[in-house]
């Protein structure tokens, strides 16, 4: 094993081994995610309304989102004739890959991340902001007027709600005077941000859950009203790589949320005696967030698109940069 | 624009059929929708893919045979259509129907018209979506159709009624299980109001949405709770009573303005005044023979009758034609989704396709009961 290892260094160089490693390790990751949070969710929903979820393939039917990702594995990729297959084709991949990417720089614990770049949190806006374009793609080139209005419901949107959730970490930076993840978090070893940035976490969660259009922002994939959104005509595996960037975003808007507000890695307060690894906090807290997200996604109904701006232009972003007007000062007095 | 030959596209507008296979017309109604953006300026509702030829079925059936077919138009209220189809014939032919038949009637209608609005209910959230409550709703009618099915052997095509009478009579465990679920469903108004209506988006999705106001649902002949939610206090059971209507004490609840959320009040409150009706119904229930002695085929007089109920949905009216003979002439169900459904065509423009959805399920329309 080290031998095997030391040759691996020897040949790839140092650098470029963990990046290969860690690519490695992140996929397997995102997968055993995107199948856990999909039981998750169904678990989740299923307890929500009183029925039991699934219960027949492995312990609590853990093991039923393996079956159903066989089944998509297993079936035809349909190509509509009418489609602009390059992009149909492209589509599913753009929407996954810039999610992969976004995980190098997700600092897990203390030391376990795969680069910890000093523009961590660039790179991740940058790379989630890919996600648009894949939906458009999609959209467009399915040539379906369902996908088509998703698409363009879902740009809308997501230009739109990326400037709250831009303005809303602002006041973070302010405060750790860096965008490398690492030192987001250390700045918050005596008090978590969201305790006195409460406002901050929460526009940031609204805007993430817009983001990743999950309920009641879903307006892009709206089940009622556009049958399936932007990916009605896809089918299979393609479907599945839909699927699985969505639960991966919402791990990664999850993780920059425990990150950014939940003191990444470290323990909560008082909690500090316990000789929990900082991974664990990490997921523990990553996965409470999801589990919030989950919560409020089979609580609420849809909200109509013209809300949707109105909330976003009209409360959103002002009360993100009045919010960062107010932090601005407070740091700068603290300071 | 019905004869759906698309003319060239000169100005910023495009076709969207939604339908007859989505998943929120409920059952297999086409809208052909013009659109501006997600703005729609004309809508066409096309019907006729349900169609069965009930009518004219009727015409080769004896006035029996046909009693099946009367609850498979409108298959969320089966009772109620029941009901009516055989009051038409019992009002033709002059029937007696003894009061222990007439109170369990009228207890079988008003639960299944609770069943009803709780599928509409959850149905309509969902259309909004919001998915939980629609398996909240399905839990409580789970019960309604167990109790139903108890006593008339089916849980949604229901031939329960018969000439004169019911066809079975009910048991004390009937009476107890409608008591256990009154009072249940009653527990269970504070989940829904808190999960539902005090719900600032659901608020937002159905205030001022869809407004059909008092001269609209007059114009189009609407009935039910868009009449009432648009102001109209107008019930058959109280307008025209029938059947032990006019013994029980119940309100009609109604709206102001006729939007959407007027409409789900509407059908939330008259679930509470069903319960109402069942209760003293129950507490009232006469000893007596549940069937009047009817010959083995009704041969109604040479004649023309109409006979109209309260449907889950509004007004339903059975016309029909005799000749004299065991089989009817001309059967005519005047239905209350046909008239509330073809209101769309004047609400439906200048509204967002998410509105359709939300205004579509608001008006509650059951389409086999439209196309028949």
């Amino acid at each position: 094993m080290a031998a095997a290892w030391q040759k691996l260094v020897n040949f790839l160089g140092p650098d470029l081994t963990i990046i290969v490693v860690g690519l490695v390790g992140v996929l397997a990751l995102v997968q055993v995610n995107a199948l856990f949070l999909v039981w998750l969710e169904r678990k989740v929903a299923a307890h929500i309304q009183l029925r039991i979820g699934p219960k027949e393939v492995g312990p609590f039917g853990i093991l039923q989102t393996i079956v159903d990702g066989v089944k998509l594995v297993s079936k035809e990729l349909i190509t509509p004739r009418h489609v602009d297959r390059k992009l149909f084709m492209l589509a599913p991949i753009a929407i996954f890959l810039p999610v992969l990417v976004s995980f190098v720089v997700i600092p897990f614990s203390e030391r376990l991340h795969i680069r910890d770049l000093n523009v961590g949190l660039l790179v991740i806006f940058a790379f989630s902001t890919f996600n648009v374009l894949a939906i458009l793609m999609g959209g467009w080139a399915s040539n379906n007027k369902y996908s088509l209005l998703g698409a363009v419901r879902s740009v809308a949107q997501n230009v739109a709600y990326e400037i709250p959730l831009l303005l809303s970490i602002l006041s973070v930076l302010l405060w750790s005077n860096s965008l490398q993840m690492s030192v987001i978090v250390e700045s918050q070893s005596n008090v978590w941000n969201v305790f006195w940035m409460p406002v901050a976490a929460l526009i940031y969660l609204i805007c993430a859950t817009a983001e990743t259009n999950r309920a009641p922002f879903d307006i892009p994939e709206a089940e009622s009203e556009l049958v399936a959104g932007f990916h009605t005509e896809y089918s299979g595996m393609r479907f599945a790589l839909f699927f699985l960037a969505e639960y991966s975003n919402m791990l990664i808007v999850a993780a920059v949320a425990t990150t950014l507000f939940f003191g990444g890695w470290k323990s909560p307060p008082f909690l500090g005696f316990l000789p929990v690894p900082g991974l664990i906090w990490f997921l523990l807290k990553t996965y409470i967030l999801i589990f919030v997200v989950m919560w409020v996604r089979w609580t609420f109904p849809r909200l109509r698109f013209d809300q949707l701006m109105n909330f976003c232009w009209k409360i959103m972003i002002p009360l993100a940069l009045f919010h960062l007007i107010v932090y601005a000062g407070i740091i700068k007095f603290i300071r | 624009m019905t004869n759906q030959m698309l003319e060239p596209i000169t100005e910023q507008t495009y076709y969207l059929n939604m339908g007859p296979q989505h998943p929120s017309t409920h059952g297999v109604l086409r809208l052909f929708l013009k659109l501006d953006g997600e703005y729609i300026v004309e809508a066409d509702p096309i019907i006729g893919y349900g169609h069965r030829g009930h009518e004219k079925m009727a015409e080769s059936h004896l006035y029996e045979q046909f009693l099946p077919n009367s609850s498979r138009m409108d298959y969320l209220s089966g009772l109620l259509f029941n009901h009516g189809y055989v009051a038409a014939v019992e009002k033709m032919a002059g029937i007696e129907v003894p009061p222990r038949a007439e109170y369990i009637r009228v207890i079988c209608a008003e639960l299944n018209r609770i069943s009803s609005h709780l599928l509409w209910f959850g149905t309509y959230i969902m259309d909004l979506g919001g998915f939980t409550p629609f398996l909240y709703c399905f839990d409580d009618r789970e019960n309604i159709l167990d109790i139903l099915d108890h006593v008339s052997g089916s849980r949604l095509t229901y031939s329960y009624c018969r000439f004169g009478g019911v066809a079975k009579d009910l048991d004390d465990e009937f009476i107890s299980a409608t008591r256990q679920f009154i009072e249940r469903l009653r527990s269970r108004w504070d989940d829904y109001h808190n999960l539902v209506t005090k719900n600032v988006i659901f608020i937002h999705r159905a205030k001022d949405v869809g407004v059909i106001n008092r001269e609209l649902a007059l114009r189009f002949g609407c009935t039910g709770p868009i009449l009432r939610g648009a102001g109209v206090a107008y019930d058959i059971r109280k307008a025209e009573p029938y059947s032990v209507y006019p013994e029980l004490d119940f309100e009609i609840p109604t709206g102001t303005a006729g939007d959407a959320l007027d409409r789900y009040m509407v059908r939330l409150q008259e679930m509470e005044q069903s319960l109402r009706i069942v209760e003293q119904a129950l507490d009232r229930l006469p000893d007596g023979p549940i069937k009047a002695a009817v010959p083995h085929k009704v041969r109604p007089p040479k004649g023309d009758y109409y006979f109209a109920v309260e449907s889950a949905r509004g007004a339903l009216g059975f016309y029909i034609v005799s000749d004299g003979t065991s089989y009817p002439y001309r059967l005519k169900a005047r239905v209350p989704s046909y008239g509330n459904l073809q209101v769309l065509t004047d609400v439906l423009p200048g509204t967002l396709v998410a509105d359709t959805i939300s205004i579509l399920g608001s008006i509650d329309i059951v389409v086999p009961e439209v196309d028949r």
